[in-house]
């Protein structure tokens, strides 16, 4: 790995300088990530006094729970529901706000700060849009003959949890794609241009596949922020009912261990979980090392 | 601008100014709700004009909160979550400056097993080892504490590595001149690195502050006391009143004051916002 070319002699001070940053890593990370691979091969007894050793019977059990699947289901259709709202919607804007030459600016402003709202919040706002006694939304769609209901209707769940997850990510993903716009070359645009492509073509056949780095990258972060980062969003919203309909796995993991006390299979779903992340961060990685590029 | 269309023109504005009005209703909304008395919300439709209960419903939540749904006066969650906010930023930007320095500008052994470590970090976000940070937390005696609330969020790969990247573009002349007039280690970064590294500090400090701001899961584990409430789980409090409907003009009103903060850091410091979020990505 590299250093710089001259380098301080000292031989314990380097140590003294990791040392806050490993100590919070080790007791606050490594230590209790370890517990949880420990006790997801373990069995308690209800009383807490014996722990067995049981190999894989966690997971085996696991997989072979309906709810547990139903949850993997409902997450994939969370992730990739969110990933392509979200990012349709932001590129959608990041191109046009890429052709407005002045008022650029207050345009992005505007886009930009719900990246600072809480999950939670967000899941509040949209809770009291869609609530179906006061909300405006379910007022509007009546009068299209829609009756809104979350509370009972699965499927709304996972709408409402849907719309909302992707609101709060537009200003990520819009940030990043104009910055990534900025980056092709108008020389490219303008030699099309000049060929008599029209601006839709040149965006099918120009821009978007130079975009792909910037796409490809934002579709990792958009499958992490829909799994890990929107547990207050469902808390605020559907607490992941009706009838686990919007029971994502960070949800499922937390109530299961947290609420339901059924510390080995939490700590299963926790490995599991672990799992996941760890992939994603290795695609991430893999994908930095070198680009998608045509 | 390649050619002149006056009609794309006209439908990117179009695009752009539909898109605003999603991304704020919401909040108007909130914001709407949050100047109306209670009584407003019987009649079975939010209202889309301002009401007259704004500094009413405003000073009633930020002095005395609402006791009956265990939610202390918001102005103390306000104090927690900006005390928070802050130690979590500057902790992990401090550990973070030292344990790249230590990384780039030494040589020891285990080096890259320090470098691996802190790099697993990334990996396992709370989320996925709730229970046994919840226990060590508790074995600590860290609960309902302000260094339970921020120490085990601490750790940061991201800022490490950004502080990391930044070290390595540092011309090595500067501290072989640092050396040659005969500063130590701790004097070159003080007095050298550390002025260098200003700008990524402040866009760090910036993304970092909302991270904080807007942490839930962790808060809501920890803490027991509404002494220690964040104003974001506190909000939840309010809202999850089980036996009837919240009181929303009041809900509201500390739901804007939640967001105000942040989004205002966001907006008046955008450049630094933006610069931050796409170092730290990288």
């Amino acid at each position: 790995m590299q250093t710089k070319r001259t380098i301080f002699p000292n031989k314990l001070l380097p140590y003294a300088l990791l040392a806050p940053q490993l100590a919070v890593t080790l007791i606050f990370f490594i230590w209790p990530a370890a517990q949880a691979v420990k006790s997801s091969f373990e069995r308690e007894d209800p009383f807490g006094f014996r722990t067995t050793f049981i190999w894989f019977e966690n997971y085996t059990r696991l997989f072979s729970e309906p709810g547990y699947l139903n949850s993997l289901t409902k997450t994939a259709i969370f992730a990739v529901s969110v990933t392509l709202l979200s990012m349709s919607l932001s590129l959608l804007l990041a191109v046009a706000v890429n052709r407005v030459l002045k008022s650029n600016r207050a345009y992005t402003t505007l886009l930009v700060w719900p990246y600072a709202v809480a999950p939670v919040v967000v899941g509040i706002l949209w809770w009291f849009m869609f609530n179906p006694t006061i909300g405006i939304a379910p007022y509007m769609l009546r009068g299209l003959g829609i009756d809104w209901n979350h509370r009972v209707d699965g499927n709304q769940a996972m709408i409402l949890v849907v719309i909302a997850a992707s609101w709060k990510q537009i200003s990520y993903n819009f940030l990043f794609f104009v910055a990534g716009l900025q980056s092709v070359p108008q020389s490219l645009n303008e030699a099309a241009a000049i060929d008599g492509a029209g601006p839709f073509k040149r965006f099918w056949t120009i821009v978007f596949p130079l975009l792909s780095p910037t796409t490809f990258f934002l579709l990792i972060v958009n499958i992490n922020y829909a799994m890990f980062d929107t547990f207050g969003l469902i808390d605020a919203t559907t607490n992941g009912g009706p009838n686990q309909a919007t029971n994502i796995l960070v949800y499922k993991v937390y109530a299961d261990g947290f609420l339901g006390l059924n510390i080995g299979s939490s700590a299963a779903q926790s490995v599991v979980l672990m799992l996941i992340v760890i992939a994603l961060t290795a695609i991430q990685f893999r994908y930095i090392e070198r680009r998608v590029q045509y | 601008m390649v050619e002149n269309r006056p009609w794309l023109s006209l439908l990117t504005h179009l695009v752009l100014i539909v898109g605003v009005v999603v991304v704020v209703f919401p909040v108007y909304l909130a914001f709407i709700a949050s100047t109306h008395g209670s009584g407003d919300f019987m009649r079975g439709l939010v209202p889309l004009l301002p009401g007259p209960h704004m500094l009413e419903n405003y000073g009633r939540m930020l002095t005395q909160g609402i006791s009956t749904a265990g939610a202390p006066p918001v102005s103390i969650m306000l104090m927690n979550s900006t005390i928070i906010a802050i130690v979590i930023a500057v902790g992990k930007i401090a550990i973070s400056l030292l344990s790249a320095y230590a990384i780039v500008f030494f040589k020891f052994p285990f080096r890259l097993l320090a470098f691996w470590t802190i790099f697993i970090t990334l990996m396992l976000p709370v989320e996925v080892r709730i229970i046994p940070t919840f226990a060590v937390v508790a074995n600590l005696g860290l609960l309902n504490s302000y260094v339970g609330l921020t120490l085990p969020l601490i750790a940061s790969a991201t800022a490490t590595f950004l502080f990391r990247q930044f070290f390595l573009t540092v011309p090595d002349e500067l501290m072989e001149a640092a050396r040659v007039d005969g500063a130590g280690p701790m004097k070159f970064f003080r007095d050298i690195l550390l002025p260098l590294s200003r700008t990524n500090i402040a866009a760090l400090f910036v993304i970092l502050f909302i991270y904080g701001w807007v942490q839930y899961l962790w808060p809501l584990l920890v803490t027991t006391d509404s002494r220690y409430y964040t104003v974001v789980m506190g909000i939840k409090r309010l809202a999850a009143t089980a036996d009837s409907e919240p009181l929303w003009n009041l809900v509201m009103a500390s739901v804007i004051l939640a967001m105000l903060p942040p989004v205002l850091v966001v907006i008046f410091m955008q450049r630094l916002f933006v610069k931050g979020l796409v170092d730290t990505e990288k």
